[in-house]
């Protein structure tokens, strides 16, 4: 039981060291770039063998290596939904900083895979079923998706006041929660041209080890690319949001970081005198 | 396996590598605007306290 409290206070102080923007900023300055090379490595890897080792498809030949883009960019359009709607409830509950900051930054990202989920969709649908597009319940209910990412970052930005746009955006975010479910089952509760469910389905993934592999590299590469534009943007967007307090300053101070020696000459042209020495 | 019939894809050339390709440009393109505005946003606040050290300064010398 000790041990049991001790983890769990360990947990919750890394929750509330995670909450504070320094802190966030601090610690994500190392977690950066790791999940950058996780996301070059395990995407490359699984990038060679989809395209090079994996066999073709007995019945679609080898149209069907859009799966491995494909598949991918469809989960991460519902796991970022996912992310951003939880994000979205914790900064609505908690008043946390941080959670709105990861919702807002999820949204572009979110949108880019539901775009990607479409498009690559749209290019396999073509040569297989005969049509780029066909309103039915799965390609629908993706596109509603997209329009929601749309929804939650239009409302964001149409207000003038932060707190005001990150509640109106959170709302939105955590209402909208309801399509990830539909858009998953869509293809068992209504007859679809889209196949159905193949890995997480009951009694295991429905694929071979040689296509099923790389599909997995690429879906974990592709996670990790997630977090690494989410930590990219949010550390933009605590900068930003941060930008008159202290510790920003000292970060950013002429003295610790001259980049393109920009300060020197500001100051310079600015005071015109005719050197500062 | 010789490289054009690689790139042939057993006939579905077209779709397979225009599916990579928007989705390899679309990742280029996240990373790449996550970092321009960070370029940005601290080029911004340099000049901010740049700005500012110049006001406090003059207002040293009018005193």
């Amino acid at each position: 039981m000790n041990i049991l409290s001790s983890i769990w206070k360990a947990v919750s102080r890394g929750f509330h060291r995670l909450g504070s923007p320094r802190e966030f900023y601090t610690i994500s300055n190392y977690l950066t770039p790791v999940f950058g090379a996780l996301f070059l490595v395990l995407s490359l890897i699984g990038s060679y063998y989809a395209l090079f080792v994996a066999p073709a498809d007995y019945q679609q030949g080898d149209s069907y290596r859009i799966l491995f883009v494909h598949v991918p960019s469809a989960w991460l359009s519902l796991f970022i939904y996912v992310v951003m709607a939880s994000a979205a409830a914790i900064g609505l509950v908690w008043r946390m900083k941080m959670a709105f900051v990861v919702a807002i930054c999820s949204a572009p990202i979110g949108a880019a895979f539901t775009s990607l989920a479409l498009a690559t969709g749209s290019l396999w649908g073509a040569p297989i079923w005969g049509t780029w597009w066909e309103w039915d319940a799965r390609l629908t209910s993706e596109l509603i998706l997209l329009f929601l990412y749309f929804g939650v970052m239009a409302l964001y930005y149409a207000f003038e006041e932060r707190r005001t746009a990150e509640r109106a955006m959170a709302v939105l975010a955590v209402v909208g929660v309801v399509i990830v479910p539909i858009i998953h089952f869509s293809v068992e509760w209504w007859s679809s041209l889209h196949q159905g469910a193949t890995v997480f389905r009951e009694g295991g993934p429905a694929m071979p080890p040689s296509m099923l592999t790389p599909l997995i590299y690429m879906a974990l590469g592709f996670t990790f690319f997630y977090g690494y534009i989410l930590f990219l943007r949010a550390r933009n967007m605590v900068l930003s949001n941060e930008r008159k307090s202290k510790w920003v300053r000292a970060l950013l101070q002429p003295q610790t970081l001259q980049p393109q020696g920009l300060p020197s000459k500001i100051l310079q042209a600015e005071s015109g005198k005719e050197g500062t020495q | 396996m010789n490289w054009s019939e690689f790139f042939y894809m057993g006939g579905y050339a077209f779709y397979v590598w225009t599916a990579w390709g928007i989705t390899a440009f679309a990742l280029c393109w996240l990373f790449l605007q996550a970092k321009l505005s960070n370029a940005k946003i601290k080029s911004e606040i340099i000049r901010q306290i740049a700005r500012e050290a110049i006001l406090s300064e003059n207002n040293a010398d009018s005193n």
